[in-house]
């Protein structure tokens, strides 16, 4: 399965194998929080911004 | 079979940890993505039987929880007991009128009444957003300048909900707080959160460390109590700080995270949750 690309630097994503879609992952490249879009095929895109009423 | 669903606005490490626990319980867990959500106020069909709500966002949570409440869901945390914990001067008014010891705390609306209100409360003292988490822009005033600064920065670049005001005494506490976990009716376990040197902030979010800390008789009757002025009967984590004269609560979280509490204090925490809420579909 190919990996999924960054969409900040381009970088190589690799999925750990219990990794969901909804989960934020972290760029290994540039550190960019990403999204986990889609697990097959692998796609993320720019995590969401943490917003002001967001929490526990 | 029950017809259970786990709400979330992203998946966190807490929201994996609960659908694994539910999987190996042979439970199973629909997940509602609320990005995807579109709610039709004339729509009143019930799903599910229960849902557990993980939303990251407040206001989120608390829309979709009075949706599936009204098509005859259970959701946990109730809309009621998220409408009360996600805001702190709704805790804090809950917790005193249950008369549950609670840090002296007071709202204002305007900068002369955030002075007079400070002049009653005496230095330092703490000012808090109402809606919000992890510490975000919590503030310790030491004196009348620092007071000036904030107060003047929310004025011009805050939005409405800047500029209201809630303060609270700033209690001495040895280094740490305490988060209590509360699922139902059971305390099934307690951290210290340590704040790192330096630091007077013990959120785990902001480099606080987490111990075990023994569930005491008194600790256990207070959490009780403060989870009871909000709704109860669901999932809560108990913020609480000790004092010289006993223990006094400072917030209650409706979606509390505990990623990093399993490990100190031996408790399966997620499988705690997952447990009650499949209880609860069936009461």
């Amino acid at each position: 399965m190919a990996n999924a690309e960054c969409p900040e630097c381009a970088g190589e994503i690799k999925f750990k194998p219990n990794t969901e879609v909804g989960e934020i992952i972290s760029c290994a490249d540039c550190g960019t929080k990403l999204e986990v879009k889609s697990v097959n095929p692998p796609k993320v895109d720019k995590a969401p911004k943490v917003e002001e009423d967001w929490g526990e | 079979m029950v017809k259970a669903a786990i709400l979330y606005t992203v998946i966190t490490e807490e929201n994996k940890l609960l659908g694994a626990e539910a999987v190996k319980k042979g439970f199973e867990f629909d997940k509602i993505n609320e990005n995807e959500l579109i709610l039709d106020v004339a729509n009143f069909k019930k799903d599910y039987d229960v849902i557990l709500s993980r939303s990251s966002s407040f206001m989120r949570g608390l829309y979709a929880a009075k949706y599936y409440e009204d098509c005859g869901t259970r959701v946990i945390n109730s809309y009621d007991s998220q409408a009360l914990c996600g805001d702190k001067y709704l805790t804090s008014r809950a917790l005193a009128k249950a008369k549950v010891p609670t840090p002296k705390t007071l709202m204002a609306f305007t900068p002369d009444a955030v002075h007079k209100a400070v002049d009653t409360l005496g230095y330092p003292v703490v000012m808090k957003p109402t809606i919000g988490s992890w510490a975000r822009l919590l503030a310790k005033i030491n004196d009348y300048e620092a007071l000036q600064g904030v107060v003047e920065h929310r004025e011009v670049i805050g939005n409405y909900f800047h500029k209201l005001y809630y303060l609270q005494e700033h209690v001495n506490k040895p280094g740490r707080d305490i988060r209590a976990f509360v699922v139902g009716d059971e305390v099934i376990c307690a951290i210290y959160r340590v704040a790192k040197k330096g630091e007077w902030i013990t959120n785990t979010s902001r480099g606080g460390s987490a111990e075990n800390c023994p569930v005491t008789p008194e600790l256990r009757e207070m959490c009780l109590k403060s989870v009871k002025a909000v709704g109860g009967n669901g999932v809560y984590g108990v913020d609480l700080m000790e004092t010289t004269s006993g223990l006094t609560v400072h917030e209650i979280n409706h979606t509390t995270e505990f990623r990093n509490s399993i490990k100190p204090t031996g408790v399966n925490i997620p499988a705690k949750i997952v447990e009650f809420v499949y209880k609860m579909a069936k009461k």
